[in-house]
């Protein structure tokens, strides 16, 4: 039996991981899986935090995170390829031209 | 049907002259000028010979029982206002004179006129103006009154400024619109209070008779109501401080200065005055303030008429003098001696511009007198009527403006002797400054350039005829009101005595006064004012340059007609003007201020939050961290 404050832990561990990905990283591909990566993250804590008062809630809410992530996966994968077949190139700031 | 039902056709006949003239000219079609002239003509004399047809019923009648209402329609029901017409004897005269001088002027404009591109609006002007005029007079309540009154007004306005490509007339127009505003501003006011204070109703008869009870009570009330009124005739018919715009309104065409700033328009002042009589005649205090104002306008306009040098300015300066005797008789308590001046005045005054019209029209245009001199021979005709004319003006005896003013002087004596003195002063001047206009004009060498000479042209029959009618009336029209004194009330004033005999018994002290040495005095005046006229400026020419000279500052402030207009001009004119850059100072500086500046504010805020949206997407979501954690701590504190 995990504790509580171990699962908690965890989950934060992954989720600054995946927030200093998308923060540093200049890949559009790193920046999605860091994404994925504090979407699940969440997940964690949601099923742990549903273990922890003893509720079906948190865990009926991390299918839902699941159903989004994944539909946030196909559309960001999306963009990125058709941002590849448009400028050769999945790094993020070589497409910094929408601005004032 | 009976003549007295038909009297709500008498100010239709002309808007439907007003309708077919007007209607083609505005969609562009020009009509052919005999149509034009036959329906202008035609509606005014069908106007008037409907009006003789009334009035002869209306005589008819029992002495007290000569009042006859027509209802047309409803008008504003709620104020239980509807468009009703009243025939009595004092709108009889009164429709008389409008549709009678207005059809000769009518008739005498076809002959003006003739050479006018504008011809059509001319006349559709002109009878549109007959129907406000006639509206004006028979209407039964105050507010159909107004709306004769304004009707008049515009009409005024629109023949002032007939040649409106000509900047002079159409500044004239609007000067005539703008300072009527002000007196009808005050007649508005009049109006709505007598309305509250005197039963709420707008018909002039229940308000007359509703006056008595509220003037015991309130005897404050009855004189405000009475001067507000006033303030609205010193407007229309140009008395102190409010004529300033009569001298002007002369830049229209000739026949519409006879018609509406001498016979007609400009007399509603008195009228209305004569109407409302039994209201003055509560209010002492009105009463007198209406005789100063017209005596000292009667005084003031005939100093100011001796020195203009325009033929028509003298006539109009005259007219506002004559208009100031008409109010010195209404003040004293003489309404009918008042509206009697009203007729005689039509006659002769109409006869006198149209008459100038005849000269300016043989002269091609010309009207300063300096250029005219010695038309005696050259317009033998013209010169014979406008004699009649001078003589009728300058009251010499037998002639109606004698019998006129001589009445009027005789109630301005038994009212205050200080009125009769302003008023036989007036007479002195009125005769010289006719004398003066008739030798400038007709007398003494010719001083109009060669080339005009062999063009000079006596007027043609439409315009000869009117003008001998109006000359035998303004001889012979005097006879029908005679003095008291010689054969009894002559017929005039037996005729309006059942309109305003009671208040004029109420206003006037009962005693008399030494009526013929007034009348003797009177006559010498003129005579001796015309003799002096005479040796001036017929036989020795050169007596009023010296004069003159001596008396410089004197002339200058004359010849200036008192600067009254430039008074205006930097009293009211100018702060208003300076008032109005002020006020568009404030709008541009503090309201667009206001606006801009919530403009550029949001602009300048704008250019500094665009720097957020740098383009990198890395940014954004360093953005979204801190927001995410600012909110979470937030939430937590």
């Amino acid at each position: 039996m995990v504790p509580f404050g171990s699962a908690l832990m965890v989950s934060a561990l992954l989720f600054v991981m995946g927030l200093v990905g998308v923060l540093i990283r200049r890949s559009a591909l790193v920046i999605l899986m860091g994404i994925e990566l504090m979407l699940n993250a969440a997940n964690l804590a949601f099923v742990a935090a549903a273990r922890h008062v003893g509720s079906m809630d948190g865990q009926l809410f991390a299918f839902f995170v699941m159903t989004v992530a994944a539909a946030e996966a196909a559309v960001g994968l999306a963009i990125v390829i058709a941002l590849f077949r448009r400028r050769r190139t999945t790094d993020v700031d070589q497409v910094s031209f929408l601005k004032w | 049907m009976q003549p007295l039902d038909l009297i709500g056709l008498i100010p239709l006949l002309p808007l439907a002259g007003f309708v077919l003239i007007g209607l083609p000219s505005a969609a562009g079609r020009r009509l052919p000028r005999p149509l034009v002239t036959a329906i202008g003509c035609g509606s005014v004399a069908l106007a008037f010979a409907l009006s003789v047809a009334a009035v002869a019923a209306l005589a008819g009648l029992p002495e007290h029982h000569r009042s006859h209402q027509a209802v047309l329609g409803e008008w504003m029901g709620p104020l239980g206002l509807s468009w009703s017409f009243v025939l009595d004897p004092l709108s009889a005269v009164m429709i008389l004179i409008v549709t009678g001088v207005g059809l000769l002027i009518h008739v005498y404009s076809a002959g003006y006129m003739a050479e006018d591109p504008g011809y059509a609006r001319y006349f559709a002007y002109l009878n549109l103006f007959m129907s406000m005029m006639l509206t004006l007079v028979l209407g039964s309540s105050l507010p159909l009154l107004f709306v004769g009154w304004e009707g008049v007004g515009l009409c005024s306005y629109l023949l002032i400024g007939f040649f409106h490509s000509r900047t002079d007339c159409a500044d004239a127009g609007r000067k005539a619109f703008l300072v009527n505003r002000i007196g009808d501003a005050s007649f508005v006011l009049g109006m709505l209070l007598a309305w509250s204070a005197f039963g709420f109703t707008f018909d002039i008869r229940e308000i007359l008779a509703n006056a008595p009870g509220v003037a015991a009570s309130s005897p404050g009330t009855v004189t405000l109501v009475a001067l507000l009124l006033f303030g609205g005739a010193c407007g229309k018919s140009a008395q102190i401080p409010l004529f300033v715009w009569l001298p002007d309104a002369m830049a229209g065409p000739t026949p519409v200065s006879a018609l509406i700033h001498a016979a007609t328009m400009v007399t509603a002042g008195v009228y209305m005055v004569c109407r409302m009589a039994p209201l003055y005649a509560l209010a002492p205090g009105a009463m007198a303030v209406v005789a100063a104002v017209g005596a000292a306008t009667a005084l003031l306009a005939a100093v100011i008429a001796l020195a203009q040098d325009d033929i028509k300015k003298v006539l109009a300066y005259s007219t506002i003098s004559q208009l100031g005797y008409m109010f010195m008789a209404a003040g004293a308590g003489a309404f009918g001696a008042a509206i009697f001046h009203v007729t005689t005045h039509a006659f002769f005054k109409a006869l006198l511009f149209l008459g100038s019209g005849a000269v300016i029209h043989a002269l091609h245009g010309e009207q300063d007198m300096r250029k005219m001199g010695g038309l005696r021979g050259a317009l033998p005709r013209t010169f014979l009527f406008f004699a009649a004319g001078w003589v009728a003006l300058s009251g010499v005896p037998l002639t109606s403006g004698f019998f006129s003013k001589d009445e009027i002087l005789y109630h301005a004596w038994l009212a205050n002797p200080a009125l009769w003195a302003a008023g036989i002063a007036g007479a002195l001047l009125t005769a010289t400054y006719m004398t003066r206009l008739m030798a400038m004009t007709f007398f003494g060498p010719s001083r109009f350039d060669r080339h005009a000479a062999g063009r000079l042209h006596e007027a043609p029959a439409s315009m000869a005829v009117p003008l001998g009618i109006l000359a035998v009336l303004s001889l012979g029209g005097g006879l029908m009101g005679m003095p008291a004194s010689w054969l009894g009330p002559g017929p005039f004033h037996r005729w309006l005595h059942p309109v305003l005999g009671a208040a004029e018994s109420a206003a006037s002290p009962g005693h008399h006064g030494p009526e013929t040495l007034l009348m003797v005095v009177s006559s010498l005046v003129a005579l001796g004012g015309i003799a002096l006229g005479w040796r001036l400026w017929v036989a020795r020419p050169g007596t009023p340059a010296a004069i003159a000279a001596r008396l410089s500052t004197v002339h200058r402030l004359v010849k200036g007609k008192f600067f009254v207009d430039e008074i205006y001009d930097a009293a009211v004119l100018r702060p208003y003007a300076a008032l109005c850059r002020g006020l568009a100072r404030f709008d541009t500086a503090a309201v667009d201020g206001a606006v801009n500046g919530v403009g550029a504010t949001a602009e300048t805020f704008a250019h500094a939050f665009k720097l957020f949206h740098s383009g990198f997407v890395r940014n954004y979501a360093l953005f979204y961290l801190l927001g995410a954690a600012g909110v979470l701590w937030y939430l937590a504190a």
